[in-house]
């Protein structure tokens, strides 16, 4: 792959937060590449370090608590970890869109909605209040929020949630960014408008040439929406594979367990929970993070595996011992 | 829930405490402004033949000890106790608020160190804050606002910054970062508009709080010099005739009692009104 054809490339990337008087790294050197149009899905339980990877694309981390220990994040060719502040304001929101799990909150509730999706374009390209208006009209007729001229001037308590995720939508998309990180998108929505919501997502995709960072930890939403898929535990990446590969043969045990742990229509089994906690990031093993849970477990494991190619498959990789090819 | 300002207007509007309110802050202000028309004589003219006249049909309130005509002190005295009022609250809103959000914003040192000042400042009783200012600085209109400021200002810190230090972990805040806005467009795009209303429901009280001040700092002489009326200057006049003329001190007396419940139940009424416990 050239880099004309990437749109985010993350190499190496390593975040850190502060806990008690040092430094705990809650990601570890991940690294992948998203193409125009491609999806990529980064799933693992709370606390895997996969929101820590999209706040650290985003350069949101909260000072001082956290902090990018190493790596390159590039995004049309600049690199935003060693970009300067104002580089990287100038990016958010222009190149790099976010939308948040919360829809509810995440509008300013004292602001119309007109204004707010306008907001981005008199930031970024400079347009007076009046361009601003007509174009967030458009915009929020491409999310296919109905009567959209009339509700320029509605405030955000005034929508539903999935309206305003819609909105939200519109906000990130306003300028067109080319990459779309998408943090739970769904997760605080109901089914219905669940379903609604990520077609939207695949729709623009395919109109903008949006590469989308899709962050969840449901592994139906990955099913129907990825391209390829991350699974993280404790900061590690543990597989990655394309996404039917991954569902065909998950490799890595945690994936095993995780799709064991998902309730299916075709199985009369019950759940099977993954037994044991996640370690703190104090105490995380040296080793193979997933050691302490897992069942396949040698002595071996007291090392880190790197990632390898399992199953014949060069685009399939994982993280573990026991499972990697010999 | 939030409300839209359409619904705190309209709830507003059926409060009759801040109707009241603001027909009596209105109508002293219009006095104010209309006394170079309205009022009967120039209110410094002395007319020896008037001296502590009592309230007839010339003099509707009477005349001080120097024959000038109380009624036409009180209108010209309204526009510098007023003027005064108003410009101080302002500048201290203005002031208070500003500090207030950046250093709820930012946190940190700049925080801790606005935090100290702020309660050194409000150790000090207001009366006497503004009497130490008047009394450094010299007595003079402008001095008297910056001196009133100075004193409501902190109180402004501390709610601003409060306030900030809530709407600051609001998830809307984190969304404005990732559309690449800067600090300061978040804190007065976004989280000014947010505490706005406790903002203008306390500048209101403040107001009243002013014009107390500066009425009181005039009667113990530390306002603009005399001649010129001021309501509290117009108080001490009458204040030397009291049993000659209990007039002299009781009417500008009332125009303070007047503008003072005028403004408390505009505040009073705009807090109720804001509230959302208050939302039926």
């Amino acid at each position: 792959m050239t880099d004309a054809d990437i749109a985010l490339r993350v190499e190496g990337l390593n975040t850190q937060i502060h806990v008690g008087s040092d430094w705990h790294d809650v990601v570890r050197d991940v690294s992948f590449s998203i193409r125009p149009r491609e999806t990529l899905a980064l799933v693992g339980e709370s606390g895997c370090g996969k929101s820590m990877t999209a706040l650290s694309v985003m350069g949101l981390l909260p000072p001082k608590v956290a902090r990018i220990g190493a790596g390159r994040i590039v995004v049309d060719g600049i690199d935003l970890v060693a970009a300067d502040e104002a580089t990287r304001e100038n990016m958010r929101g222009d190149r790099l869109g976010m939308i948040f799990q919360e829809p509810m909150t995440s509008l300013n509730p004292v602001l119309p909605i007109g204004f707010q999706v306008g907001e981005a374009l008199m930031r970024h390209r400079g347009l007076s209040r009046r361009q601003a208006r007509q174009k967030a009209r458009e915009l929020l007729e491409l999310v296919r929020v109905p009567a959209a001229a009339e509700r320029l001037d509605a405030y955000p308590h005034q929508f539903s949630g999935g309206m305003r995720q819609r909105v939200m939508i519109a906000l990130a998309l306003a300028c067109s960014p080319k990459v779309l990180i998408a943090d739970e998108p769904t997760t605080a929505l109901d089914v219905t408008i669940q379903a609604q919501v990520l077609a939207l997502i695949a729709d623009l995709q395919e109109k903008e040439g949006l590469a989308v960072l899709l962050i969840t930890h449901n592994l139906g939403v990955v099913a129907s929406v990825a391209d390829r898929v991350i699974v993280m535990y404790g900061g590690d990446v543990v597989e990655s594979a394309p996404v039917g590969a991954f569902f065909a043969r998950p490799t890595h045990p945690y994936s095993e367990a995780l799709l064991a742990a998902m309730p299916r229509v075709d199985s009369d089994g019950g759940l099977e929970p993954i037994p044991g906690q996640v370690p703190t990031l104090t105490a995380m093993p040296k080793g193979c993070r997933f050691a302490t849970r897992c069942a396949l477990r040698t002595d071996a494991c007291a090392e880190l595996p790197p990632l390898a190619p399992v199953g014949g498959d060069p685009e399939h990789v994982a993280r573990c011992w026991v499972r990697r090819d010999s | 829930m939030t409300q839209t300002p359409n619904t705190a207007a309209r709830r507003a509007m059926r409060t009759p405490g801040l109707l009241l309110g603001v027909v009596l802050t209105v109508a002293m202000i219009a006095a104010a402004l209309a006394a170079p028309w309205i009022a009967p004589f120039d209110p410094n003219e002395q007319d020896v033949l008037a001296i502590l006249a009592a309230p007839d049909a010339t003099h509707l309130l009477g005349a001080d000890a120097f024959g000038r005509d109380v009624l036409s002190r009180i209108l010209w005295g309204a526009r510098i106790s007023l003027y005064v009022g108003f410009l101080s609250t302002l500048a201290g809103v203005v002031a208070g608020t500003t500090v207030g959000v950046v250093a709820g914003y930012y946190g940190g040192l700049v925080d801790r160190i606005v935090v100290a000042a702020t309660d050194v400042l409000l150790s000090f009783p207001q009366l006497i804050m503004g009497l130490l200012l008047v009394a450094v600085l010299g007595a003079s209109i402008g001095n008297l606002v910056l001196a009133i400021a100075v004193t409501a200002a902190p109180a402004f810190i501390r709610m601003a910054r409060g306030s900030t230090l809530a709407m600051r972990e609001r998830d809307f805040v984190d969304a404005c970062r990732s559309l690449g806005y800067s600090d300061l467009r978040i804190m007065f795009f976004h989280i000014l508009p947010n505490i706005l209303d406790e903002l203008v429901v306390m500048a209101s009280l403040w107001l009243a709080s002013a014009i107390r001040t500066e009425s009181t700092l005039a009667f113990i002489g530390l306002s603009v010099p005399p001649p010129t009326a001021t309501w509290g200057g117009i108080v001490r006049d009458g204040f030397d005739n009291l049993l000659d003329g209990p007039w002299l001190a009781l009417f500008p007396s009332l125009a303070i009692l007047v503008v003072m419940i005028g403004l408390n139940l505009i505040g009073d009424g705009l807090r109720d009104a804001t509230d959302p416990k208050g939302a039926q």
